[in-house]
Formats: C-alpha cells, structure tokens, sequence
C-alpha cells in the first residue's frame, strides 16, 4: 500500500515553511545570549552569558517599560472586556431584524478598517486645530483651548484602548451572540410562564449561559497581556508621548532595528526575555481555563 | 422573537425601551467618526484646514479626490497592494490546505508530534530580530516574497482548516474512495477540496485582510519605495505628515499640495478603506463563520 507516504509528502511544504520561518528564529535566538557580530555570524559570535539581560533589568528604562506594557495591556483588557458582552446582550433582545442588522453592520465595519488608517483617523480626529472636537464644543458654546493629546503622555493609554473599542467592540460580540443563540429556548418559555420580565431573563438566563465563553476568554486574554498590538502603539508614538508609549515590543524595534547604532543581541535579550515571561503566562493560565473548564459545566 | 411578543408589561416596555435607545447611541458614536471623514473628505480645503466641518461638508468640493486620482503613485501603491494581497493569500491557502489535510486525517502516524510542531510556534516565537536576521539571511530583503514567505501560514487558520475538515468530510467517504482506488492526492483534489468552499472562503479572507492591512513587514523588510505597498505610504502621508516626492512623483507641485495636505488625508482614508467597505457587506457571513469554527475548537 502506498497510502502513507502521500500524506507525508503534503506536509513537506508546510514543514519547510515551519523550519526556516519559524524554527530557524528560534535557534537564532541564541544571540541574546552571545555577542552578536555580522561578521562572525550567529554560530561564530562569542558567548557573553546573561550580560544583555543583566544590562536590560538594571537599564533605568526596565521598569518604565515594564509598567508601560502591563499597565497599558490591563488597562485595555478590564476596560474593553465587557463592551461586546453588553452589545450582545442588547442586540439579543431587538425584536426588529432591520434594526438589528443594521447595528451590526454599523459596529462590524470598522474592525476592517486598517491599523495606518485607524491611526491616521485618530489623528485627524484628535487635532487641536482641524478636528472636530473643537467645533462640537464650539456648538454647545464652549470656546476651549484644546491640548494636543497626542503628544500628552497621560493621554496616550486612553486614546489606545478608547480608540480600540470602538473598532473592535461589534466584531468582538459576534462570539457572544453565537453562544447566546446556543441556548436553549424552552428557558426562555418556561421563564415567560413564570412570568420573568425581560430583565430577569437576560440577568438568570443570557448572562449566566454566556458567562463559561466570557470566562474562557477572559482568562486566555490575561494569558496574552504581553502581546499588544505593537504595530498601532508604534504608529501612535511619537517623540512627546514616548514616556508612556514605550513598550516592550516597541523598545526592541527601536533598539534592534531602527537605532543608529542597532544592537541585535540586546534587542533580542528583551525580545526573548518578553517571549519566555509570555510563554510561562499562557502556559499557567490555559491549566487554569483547564481546569474551569471542568468545573464550569454549570 | 416570539416569546418576546407574548408578554409586554410595563417593565419590559422600558427594558426595550433602553435597550433601543443604549443601541441608538452607540450607533451615533460608531457613525460620527465616520460621517466627519466622509464630511471632511468633501469640504473645500480652507474650510478642512481652519477646522470648520463639524457634521456635513463645508464649502462642498471634490478637490481632494481629484488630486488624489490625479496622482499616480496612489495609484501605483494601490495596484502593487492589490498583487501583494492576491499572490499573498494565494500562498496562504495553499500551504495552510497542505498541512490542515493531512493533520485532520486520524491514520496519520505521528500526527500527535506533528501537531506539537506547529502548534507550538503559536505560544513561543525567536522574536523580531532573529526573524529578521533569518528573512536577510535567505536573501528576501527588498523582494516581494519578504512579504509573503515569513507568513505564510497561520496556525490559527491552519487549526480552523483542520476542524473544518474533521467534521465535515466523513471518514466513510474516504473508505469508499479507497476502494475505488483513489489515491490520497485525487481524494483531496477531487472530494475534500469541493466540499470545502465555505472553509476556503473563510480563510481566504481572513488571509486577504491581513496581508491588505499589513504594514509592518513591508517597513521592516523592504527599503525601496517603488516597491511599498498601500499601507506604507498611507503611513507617510496620514501619521508621518510626510509628502515625499519619492510617493508623490515629481509632477506634485509642492506649494499646491501643502495647502491640500489635511484635505488630501480625509480623501486618502475613504479612498483606501472604500474598497474593504463595499466587499465587507457581502462576505461579512464567511467573518462570522470563521469565529464560529475558531470557537467551536477554542
């Protein structure tokens, strides 16, 4: 029988790709722990042990950055965490199906739009000067100096995290309304019997049966904190609000790649150190979900 | 819903009543950005630059947009995104069928080790700059194929293939084929591959999306404007405020564009985002058909 080869021969290309793209990385990793010179190349540069990571934890820079990615991940993960569950619920009581298709239409597009567009409407949005702000004001007869928030560094984690739920709030709930129309609708008639009100029946039926999908993934989004989306934080940075705005993903791309004077092995020390620290993250809390997995068959 | 008609005491009546008018709101928060852009996009440039539009258009005009169609290298970036975008996903779908296949089929040995294989560049990447140094190492500095090969495949979309598969393409079918002699080359060209529209569409756009909104690896990867996608010279222009002639040709006259600079932005976004915008409606169920899939595995 020649049946299993072919499998194997399917695979080949996929497997090259693992390989060099991804498995090739991560032998080159290794340059953290090493003095990394062009030259000599990855397997010929000379050892220097823990050196970058000792000179990354007592940088003046650590703990900055450190509590720039955690405090801006938290922030974005307790403030956006209920919105989707809150349009689910919502969306799940319209009874008019234009209405309601026209709200998610609405809320679904502009997870679409792309991170330089989204950025760049940020921008515009947020202008003192071209702005719309100022004009809104202006309407309810408030003639204020606006502050350039984009180069505030206290304003940088709210416009981040605000900016991001509203693109991503409607295609975020979509999980949500597919869980709640998993439940069972004989609740609902026989909580109609029993004469429970609307209210009654979103707060013991909707949100209880949507409450283990919440669970899950609020627990995996926790296990991801180290992983912000870097490529929005590193187009809204700019040389005023980089106070706040340095993060660890960022901090590497402005040292390994865009410094004058770039230092692969201290960028990729950072890196590694942040991959290693997300690794053992995910790890811990996907046993967590595990386990309430099990125990939350309720 | 029907249930929903049966009763309707007073409570419900303000249930809904809120629940419409919570939905009403977020319909305006999510519409306003948009509508100003739009607004914007269609005012007179004097009008965008000292900040007048606040909801419709000032001083209706169409001046941005004849500018923009007026100059070439938009349209140039625009075309060379649309190739990166289709060779891109292309690439995606085929080495993301290769591996999904064979891993979805349960006679395969190894597969538990195979799987680990993948699954595991999902948790522990080499970081960037290990990345980078492989992408250079194999010479695909300043090619296309830097925007292609270090991505071509998603493990998540891989996953969500492989569940597809699993579930809808029943092993009998496979028994039945291999009676006739079918190899497991014709069973995946001919049978699992028709009945897999649904799952090709799905990752196909989640693909196309991805690679259109893309502008990291381009800016990392590739240093020679001729060959910068959309996102990156929409990145110039909206976040870095920056009109090169290297983007703008030399026919852009200078003084004329820097007075049209705010206007040409508002233009550029509805330009770039337009497309995605009018696709979106009609795909937008294979969108939450691919959530659906990630979920049920998730």
């Amino acid at each position: 029988m020649l049946r299993g080869w072919q499998l194997y021969t399917l695979l080949l290309l996929p497997l090259a790709y693992l390989i060099v793209f991804r498995y090739f990385p991560l032998y080159g990793a290794q340059i953290a722990f090493k003095n990394y010179n062009l030259i000599k190349g990855i397997s010929g540069s000379e050892w220097v042990g823990l050196k970058y990571f000792n000179q990354f934890f007592h940088s003046y820079e650590f703990w900055r950055i450190m509590g720039n990615t955690l405090g801006l991940s938290l922030y974005h993960l307790i403030v956006s965490f209920p919105f989707p569950i809150i349009l689910a619920l919502s969306l799940n009581y319209v009874a008019n199906a234009r209405f309601k298709n026209l709200v998610q239409m609405v809320t679904y597009a502009p997870h679409f739009i792309s991170v330089v567009v989204m950025v760049g409407i940020i921008m515009q949005f947020l202008s003192p000067k071209t702005g719309p702000i100022g004009g809104l004001l202006g309407l309810l007869g408030v003639d204020a100096q606006l502050p350039n928030l984009m180069g505030e560094p206290s304003a940088f984690k709210s416009i981040y995290v605000w900016s991001d739920i509203w693109q991503h709030t409607g295609f975020s709930c979509i999980i949500y309304l597919a869980a709640l129309s998993g439940i069972d609708p004989a609740l609902h008639e026989a909580a109609v019997m029993d004469g429970a009100s609307k209210l009654k029946r979103m707060r013991h039926i909707d949100f209880p049966g949507i409450l283990p999908m919440a669970m899950i993934l609020l627990i995996l989004e926790t296990g991801r904190v180290f992983d912000l989306g870097f490529e929005k934080v590193l187009l809204l940075q700019n040389p005023l609000n980089l106070r706040s705005s340095e993060i660890i993903d960022t901090y590497v791309y402005n040292m390994g790649l865009k410094s004058m004077i770039p230092n692969f092995s201290y960028a990729s020390a950072i890196g590694l150190f942040k991959n290693v620290l997300a690794f053992i993250l995910i790890m811990t809390v996907n046993r967590i979900s595990k386990k309430a997995g099990q125990s939350s068959l309720w | 819903m029907e249930i929903a008609k049966i009763k309707n005491a007073k409570g419900d009546r303000v249930f809904s009543f809120i629940v419409y008018l919570y939905l009403a709101i977020i319909l305006v928060i999510v519409l306003y950005p948009i509508i100003f852009i739009l607004s914007s996009s269609f005012s007179a440039k004097d009008a965008v630059t000292a900040g007048e539009v606040v909801l419709f258009p000032v001083g209706f005009s169409l001046e941005g947009y004849k500018a923009v169609f007026d100059e070439p290298a938009f349209l140039h970036a625009f075309m060379r995104s649309v190739g990166y975008t289709v060779v891109g996903t292309l690439i995606n779908v085929v080495i993301t069928i290769l591996a999904a296949y064979p891993l979805a089929r349960k006679d395969l040995k190894g597969r538990g080790l195979f799987m680990l294989l993948f699954a595991f560049t999902m948790f522990f990447q080499g970081g960037l700059i290990p990345t980078y140094l492989v992408v250079k190492g194999v010479g695909l500095l300043n090619s296309p194929w830097a925007l292609w090969l270090p991505v071509a495949l998603s493990i998540w979309n891989m996953i969500i293939t492989r569940t597809y598969f699993q579930t809808t393409i029943p092993h009998d079918l496979l028994e039945a084929a291999q009676m006739d002699g079918c190899n497991d080359y014709t069973f995946l060209w001919k049978i699992v591959l028709p009945l897999s529209g649904p799952i090709i569409a799905v990752i196909s756009l989640f693909y196309a999306v991805e690679h259109w909104n893309q502008y990291f690896n381009a800016l990392l990867y590739l240093n020679k404007p001729d060959l910068y996608p959309l996102q990156l010279v929409l990145r110039e222009i909206l976040v870095r405020s920056q009109m090169s002639t290297d983007y703008m040709g030399e026919t852009a006259d200078a003084a004329k564009m820097l007075g049209l600079a705010e206007l040409l932005k508002y233009c550029l976004i509805v330009v770039s985002t337009l497309p995605m915008m009018i696709v979106y409606p009609f795909v937008q169920r294979f969108f939450v058909k691919g959530v659906m899939i990630g979920a049920l595995k998730g």
